[in-house]
């Protein structure tokens, strides 16, 4: 009975979305831990107040892939796709630098705030043309998406004139690099984001109806759905999500390369929904797979500096990890396992059959 | 007309044809014959067999017992191939052509001219011409992309790729189900020239006006089982649906004559009135009311356009023409939400693909268009939502392994609850039900017709659409009859009304629209 209670509470867990997310960080954190058997260990700096750390590191890098892997959760789970976050990430971080190097005043909580406001206002437009375009235009959002994220380029460059544009302010600075009981200031932020929108989007009816137009769009609109006006509200919120994840990359080095800030960044994001055991085809979706395969993405990247890995072969080694997260993920592979344990069971069961009867019926007449 | 006579040999001869599928028999012994020169039509219900014997025909399914003879000579269809080998070709329902490609390349696919460089697509195209050109489409580019054409226009072309190879037979199912009027007419002066070239047409149709205009013999299947086949002029239209439904005549008579008397005659101004709804090729523009309390049917054979005319009512499909009114106020409906907000439901005869939402819970599926009408930004909560649900499921006997299930799990009649559960829950002033019964076993179909009836004693006006003509003399107070996508009279029921009433009545009206 107890193994019986157990391997349920295994399948159970092993069931969970995100669960092979979670064995691979495990996996990835042992990995480096055979280098290097300091490699978990933090100490507390009294002086500034801060834990320090290789997996601090990790959280902090983690952030502006939570802010994007939480948007394209959304946008996956209509049934889209957002290839423009990584290039809203660079438009956001230029209107930031910009506008503080314009105003100067290194010091000023104003000026953070309105470069903030003004790079989010920005992103915000940059998905609601996304949305436009997806929700009323009809257009393809692969499509769509694709305009944008080689339109957003363009407008970065055009912002900053095409030159890496820096800039010096103290509290815009602190978003990124500050510390706050001890945990980055980015992470905590980042935490925070994902569980107001995790919590707007249970609370309220949007997750419903986001995943029934993903799953059914024919029956949801039938069912009274109108589906527009949610898609165009999912892919502004993927736009401002993406902003922040801009303010919070580029606030690391106070400096945004057009060209680099935020590259690549959605396939990253991609990455990570997946791996959260969202499915490309639309529908259900988890924002805490989300921030699970957002801090694996993460985790990865400092593991491939931390080993060493040649930069010429680190595609190729975050490609086998993702492969087999994915195989591991899918169904028919799966399949293939509960059938290769199918035999030994059928043949082991005309010995247990005998024995196993007279119990249940004991069970039953209990 | 007709060229053939009993001493000439059929080009197909299907004999004692049995097909099973997954352990169940589509097909029983049934037999089939197509002559050179002739329309041949098959006619039948629902899930009759038709369909079955197509692909038994076309080498799409295999054949259990039986023979099919083609110019006489035993032939094994094992595979689409093997008919096309035969001389049998097939243009389908559903128009599977490549929309991007050109007219050619759809029309000559899998037949290219082939030179030892390549393929030649100047001959190709010169091919697909002379193709064309032999079903009067002469005057159409080849170099056209199929998706620029009207559907009439590409059924043509599906049926000139099925010519390709000059088949001795030709097989149409359902090729008229998407044209309108003049589009028939097109597709029957290309069927006329085929017939006249000694092709044997096979016509599968819903459509019984279509049907007596162009064939000249007709096979009638019911339940897989062969009914007969009948010269078309000699078989009285009434005979024939009693021949596709399965009843004769004198028992038909026998239900209605049990009929007790209807409930109650409209009172009062309407809740609900359309005047001149349709849209063109869908349904002919109609008026139509509904009382407080009515049940009101829609009669009429399976594509006489019930469920598109339900659809209009409901705001699902835009109307392209007249107005809908709502207690005197006139309201636009442009589409579902618009519906609901104004109280009026749908319930798609489409459970699948246009009402449950399978991965969702039984929950989520129940609360789901009362949650559209209240909007996102203000959820049901927790305990009213719980409190619907276990109602519910309670007073519709919802079989589920609980609310959290997901509704994909659910047997069929359970899943018709649910969603009878989510319109409503939207208390709905107008619901609107296409086919609410079918697919599920008797004991759901009762409850699910004494809600209804329930539903209409409460206030609701409803719509009844069902393919069971008896459901709907049963349950309706008024029945709109339809036929060939419109509407051609209305009967308050009543003692005297009955299913072969509802026949006649279909039968009468026999003006030649095709």
């Amino acid at each position: 009975m107890s193994t019986g209670a157990r391997t349920s509470w295994l399948r159970e867990l092993v069931r969970k979305p995100f669960f092979w997310g979670l064995v691979a960080i495990v996996a990835l954190l042992v990995l480096n831990v055979l280098k290097d058997p300091n490699y978990l260990a933090i100490s507390y700096d009294p002086e500034t107040g801060r834990l320090v750390g290789n997996v601090v590191d990790i959280l902090r890098a983690s952030a502006p892939i939570l802010m994007i892997a939480v948007g394209m959760s959304l946008v996956i789970a209509t049934g889209g796709i957002d290839l423009s976050v990584g290039s809203v990430m660079a438009v956001s971080g230029a209107v930031a630098m910009v506008l503080m190097k314009d105003a100067g005043d290194s010091g000023s909580v104003l000026v953070a705030l309105g470069a903030i406001g003004l790079a989010l206002l920005i992103s915000a437009v940059l998905g609601a043309v996304n949305g436009v375009l997806v929700a009323y235009v009809g257009l393809q959002p692969f499509i769509s998406t694709l305009i944008m994220m080689l339109a957003g380029r363009g407008i970065a460059k055009v912002i900053t004139e095409g030159q890496n544009t820096s800039a010096s302010n103290e509290p815009f600075r602190w978003i990124a690099n500050g510390f706050l009981i001890g945990l980055p200031v980015v992470f905590l932020l980042a935490i925070a984001i994902a569980i107001v929108v995790g919590l707007v989007v249970r609370r309220s009816a949007l997750g419903l109806m986001i995943e029934a137009i993903g799953i059914n769009p024919k029956a949801s609109r039938m069912a009274g759905i109108k589906p527009n006006g949610l898609l165009l509200t999912v892919y502004i919120l993927s736009g401002v999500l993406a902003g922040v994840a801009g303010i919070m990359s580029v606030g690391t080095v106070m400096t945004v390369d057009v060209s680099r800030t935020g590259y690549q960044m959605e396939l990253d994001a991609i990455l990570a929904v997946v791996i959260g055991g969202t499915s490309l085809s639309g529908g259900k979706f988890s924002i805490g797979g989300a921030v699970v395969g957002g801090l694996l993405i993460a985790t990865l990247d400092k593991t491939i500096v931390f080993l060493g890995i040649s930069s010429s072969a680190t595609p190729a080694f975050k490609a086998i990890v993702i492969v087999v997260l994915c195989l591991l993920q899918s169904q028919r592979v799966r399949s293939w396992f509960v059938q290769r344990r199918k035999p030994p069971r059928a043949s082991a069961a005309p010995s247990a059959v005998p024995s196993e009867k007279p119990q249940q019926k004991q069970e039953v007449t209990a | 007309m007709i060229k053939t006579d009993a001493s000439a040999r059929p080009v197909v001869e299907m004999t004692g044809i049995t097909v099973e599928i997954d352990g169940t028999t589509v097909l029983h012994d049934v037999g089939l014959r197509l002559f050179a020169g002739e329309i041949h039509a098959l006619m039948g219900g629902n899930g009759a067999g038709k369909s079955s014997l197509v692909k038994a025909l076309t080498g799409a399914y295999r054949i259990d017992a039986g023979e099919v003879r083609i110019a006489g000579e035993p032939v094994s269809l094992a595979g689409p191939a093997e008919a096309e080998g035969a001389g049998v070709a097939a243009a389908f329902q559903d128009v599977d052509l490549c929309g991007n490609l050109s007219i050619a390349e759809n029309v000559m696919i899998g037949h290219e001219e082939r030179r030892w460089y390549g393929i030649s697509w100047g001959a190709t195209r010169r091919r697909a011409e002379a193709v064309l050109d032999e079903l009067g489409l002469g005057d159409l580019d080849p170099r056209l992309a199929v998706h620029e054409l009207p559907p009439a226009m590409q059924q043509l072309v599906a049926i000139a790729r099925a010519m390709v190879t000059h088949p001795k037979v030709l097989v149409l199912d359902e090729p008229t189900s998407s044209l309108d009027a003049d589009e028939v007419a097109t597709l029957f002066r290309a069927l006329r020239r085929l017939r006249e070239h000694g092709v044997a047409i096979l016509f599968v149709s819903h459509f019984l006006e279509q049907v007596y205009a162009i064939s000249d013999r007709i096979t009638v299947l019911r339940d897989g089982r062969g009914q007969g086949e009948y010269p078309t002029r000699e078989l009285d239209r009434v005979v024939l649906i009693s021949k596709m439904i399965g009843k004769d005549l004198a028992e038909l008579r026998r239900i209605g004559s049990e009929r007790r008397a209807h409930r109650a005659d409209p009172t009062g101004a309407p809740v609900y009135r359309a005047v001149g709804v349709g849209r063109r090729g869908e349904f002919e523009a109609t008026d139509f009311e509904l009382h407080r309390g009515e049940v009101v049917g829609l009669g009429g054979l399976r594509g006489s356009g019930r469920s598109e005319f339900g659809q209009l009512l409901a705001g699902v499909a835009r109307r392209d023409s007249g107005t809908i009114e709502i207690d005197g106020r006139t309201v636009a409906l442009p589409n579902p939400a618009a519906a609901l907000r104004h109280r009026i439901a749908f319930a798609s005869e489409d459970r699948r693909d246009g009402g449950i939402i399978e991965e969702l819970s039984v929950r989520d599926n129940i609360v789901l268009a009362l949650q559209a009408m209240r909007g996102w930004a203000r959820p049901i909560s927790r305990a009213e939502r719980d409190g619907l649900v276990d109602r519910f499921m309670e007073s519709l006997a919802i079989v589920a392994p609980g609310p959290e299930a997901p509704a994909r799990r659910l047997s069929g009649g359970n899943q018709q609850k649910v969603l009878l559960a989510r319109w409503l829950a939207t208390r709905p002033h107008v619901l609107v039900l296409d086919e609410p019964t079918r697919g599920v076993d008797i004991g759901a179909k009762v409850e699910i017709q004494a809600r209804i009836a329930k539903m209409a004693r409460d206030g609701v006006a409803v719509v009844f659409i069902s393919s069971e003509l008896d459901e709907v003399v049963r349950l309706s107070d008024r029945i709109a009859i339809l036929k060939d996508r419109r509407k051609i009279g209305e009967v308050s029921n009543g003692p005297g009304l009955s299913v072969d009433t509802i026949i006649e009545m279909i039968a009468a009206d026999d003006d030649d629209d095709a």
